[in-house]
């Protein structure tokens, strides 16, 4: 998993059925100082992040499926959950 | 599979239900030698690992294999706790 900031919400009307209800968002993967690394995704939302929130994402296809509630979906990315805070010991 | 340390903890109070209870650990991915290398990772913990610790961790859905019959969201696991390892140098090197 890896962690992300919301930066933006996605808004669709065509799209797979699988999607249909699933609330789509723009997330930005970050290092542990919080600065963005790579490029940002596309998230399926199922525990209800908000942008600038702090979140906890897989980037796995069947692990996303299962965070959307819908096996065999066609994702590849969901937000499982939301950062209260990361702890790091280095 | 991977060797990493395990360098961090990760608290989430709202998350997916079959998170609940998992410890989720920040990994720093290791190199032969013990140095860092590669991205720092978040991963759920299987085996009762710390901070500190040297850890393997495996990535996909098979992260989510230990937990099974719960269908836990994750693609990253730690799957063992590293006692110590040994790199033979070829020789002459």
């Amino acid at each position: 998993m890896q962690l992300a900031r919301v930066v933006g919400t996605v808004v669709s009307t065509q799209k797979h059925a699988a999607f249909s209800g699933a609330k789509l968002l723009l997330v930005q993967p970050i290092a542990l100082d919080d600065t963005a690394r790579g490029t940002a995704l596309l998230a399926v939302d199922s525990v209800g992040a908000g942008v600038n929130e702090k979140v906890l994402i897989v980037m796995e296809g069947r692990a996303a499926g299962e965070a959307l509630g819908r096996k065999g979906a066609p994702v590849d990315a969901a937000i499982v959950g939301i950062v209260d805070h990361v702890d790091v010991h280095e | 599979m991977q060797i990493a340390r395990v360098i961090g903890d990760v608290v989430t109070t709202i998350k997916d239900a079959n998170l609940s209870g998992i410890k989720l650990l920040v990994l720093q991915p290791l190199d032969p030698d013990g140095n860092a290398t590669g991205r720092t990772l978040v991963a759920v913990d299987a085996v009762g690992a710390g901070v500190g610790e040297t850890v393997f961790f495996v990535r996909g859905k098979e992260a989510s294999f230990p937990f099974h019959p719960i269908e836990v969201p994750a693609d990253a696991g730690i799957v063992g706790i590293v006692d110590h390892w040994d790199v033979e140098k070829p020789a002459g090197l």
